[in-house]
């Protein structure tokens, strides 16, 4: 009983603290233009790792889809699997994994040295909530980028796509591209535009937790910075598979 | 007035304060010495409720702080300035948002006053003219007078410092005692440090308190903690590491 107590108390405890954030954004004044630092921190600043994984995703899917569908004479349907995939699932996982990769570690990072060098307290001492202040001007900012980014990153995908399928296809790509609008619905694109907006939540939450919980000493923020990248990463993917049973449920005609 | 009524506080199995209890007047200048790692910071905290003791009390001007939630303790913490041991400056502004920071929080000031406000703490600091440097760019001894300004710019009651003249050179040392007793003399605010450095102490404090293995072991007037017989006041006064070394 001890020990599994033991292994829940860090759970409860950032359950804990996950509430008041939640309090904070509800309850306390915004400050707009530190939301607006952070977004263009982690927003416009992610947009050449996530275009670049977005347009080689969608080359490369597209190849391989080709090549396979190729051999059953089903070229035409390449471009409708590309925009699929990339709306349902690759555009907002990969964006996922890639700012989990750039924004959590910078924010685990950095949230971590404020704390190890006393800033925090300091800010504490100075009638600063540091989850008013630092907090939830970075998880607004990751959750309100996260879906753009991903749209940017499935459009980037699928333009990256076609340019593949001219290159095989030729001018047969205008029926692949006809197959694709045919068969890809609103649908698909709001289930990723869904699964973006809690991977932002997902990536903010968890990484400035590890940040303002940091162990003391440059051994401390290492350990955060990692703990953040590994676990908002993981969480990312766990999630994706039940948001995608969910999601499908709810948003896909009968 | 602030009171601490028989702190606790232990982290693991280390216990660090044992039953702390001390009383500290409106005005008055108190220091708190003691063995590094013996408590002294962990008991500063206490005072501003940065950490929340295991079991006891602290009280702030009647008001009893030591259960109070992070929210409620925002207000108490308005009538408080610290200055840490590493000046803990936010690296990312300037000196002048740094200063200008709670001023600029409450956004009662305007701007205009609000960059008045920062030029005389800075003034009142002696370190005019430097507004728009980064923390990066300052020596230590700067660092802690920035830290100090952005400690008084709001006129708080209680001025608390954490090891104010911890790795600075003793010229630059004997300036920051300076700076402390004439922020008192000139704001009239109550002041509690915690130091190891004796010569800082004696010129700061007007009344000594020792921490030791937990509690206040002794307390007393700068001239009676050079005078007293205790031999463990004796003994850190005198700097010395054991009994068998005793040659004064």
């Amino acid at each position: 009983m001890e020990r599994l107590r033991e292994r829940f108390e860090p759970l409860g405890a950032f359950v804990l603290w996950s509430k008041e954030v939640f309090v904070s954004i509800v309850a306390h004044r915004l400050n707009v233009r530190d939301l607006l630092y952070q977004m263009y921190f982690i927003g416009v600043k992610s947009q050449s790792v996530v275009f670049i994984t977005g347009a080689f995703t969608g080359m490369v899917l597209a190849a391989q889809t080709y090549f396979q569908f190729h051999r059953v004479r089903m070229d035409h349907a390449t471009l409708a699997v590309v925009s699929i995939s990339m709306c349902a699932e690759l555009g907002p996982v990969l964006a996922g994994l890639m700012v989990a990769g750039r924004v959590g570690a910078a924010l685990a990072a950095e949230l971590g040295t404020m704390r190890v060098t006393e800033q925090i307290d300091a800010l504490r001492t100075l009638a600063a909530h540091p989850i008013d202040y630092l907090v939830v001007p970075r998880f607004l900012a990751t959750v309100i980028t996260m879906p753009l980014l991903t749209a940017a990153s499935i459009a980037i995908g699928i333009a990256a796509g076609y340019g593949m399928c001219r290159i095989y296809l030729g001018t047969f790509a205008s029926y692949a591209y006809d197959n694709m609008v045919k068969y890809t619905g609103a649908e698909d694109f709001l289930t990723g535009l869904i699964k973006a907006l809690f991977y932002g939540g997902m990536i903010g939450i968890i990484s400035c937790y590890k940040g303002m919980t940091c162990r003391e000493g440059a051994e401390g923020v290492g350990r955060a910075t990692t703990e953040a990248v590994v676990y908002s990463s993981i969480t990312i993917l766990i999630s994706n598979f039940f948001l995608t049973l969910v999601l499908n449920k709810l948003l896909q005609p009968a | 007035m602030i009171e601490a009524r028989d702190l606790h506080k232990s982290f693991g199995a280390h216990q660090v304060l044992a039953g702390v209890t001390l009383r500290i007047q409106k005005g008055e200048s108190v220091v708190v010495i003691g063995r590094s790692g013996g408590g002294k910071s962990i008991l500063l905290k206490h005072l501003i409720g940065l950490l929340q003791p295991d079991t006891g009390d602290v009280i702030i001007d009647g008001e009893s702080i030591a259960r109070m939630s992070e929210r409620q303790l925002l207000r108490v913490r308005r009538k408080f300035g610290m200055l840490f041991q590493s000046a803990a400056l936010f690296d990312s502004m300037t000196v002048a948002e740094n200063v200008g920071f709670v001023l600029r929080r409450e956004a009662r000031s305007h701007p205009e006053e609000i960059r008045r406000k920062v030029a005389e703490a800075l003034d009142m600091v002696e370190l005019s003219g430097i507004q728009e440097k980064k923390p990066a760019e300052l020596s230590g001894g700067m660092r802690k007078r920035v830290g100090l300004a952005r400690a008084i710019v709001y006129r708080p009651e209680i001025v608390l410092y954490d090891e104010p003249t911890t790795g600075l050179d003793p010229i630059v040392a004997d300036s920051i005692d300076q700076l402390i007793v004439n922020v008192r003399e000139r704001l009239q605010v109550t002041t509690v440090a915690v130091t190891h450095d004796m010569r800082s102490a004696r010129r700061i404090g007007q009344r000594i308190l020792m921490l030791h293995e937990g509690r206040i072991h002794f307390e007393g007037t700068p001239e009676e903690v050079f005078s007293t017989k205790d031999p463990i006041v004796n003994r850190f006064v005198a700097g010395v590491a054991d009994t068998r070394n005793h040659n004064f």
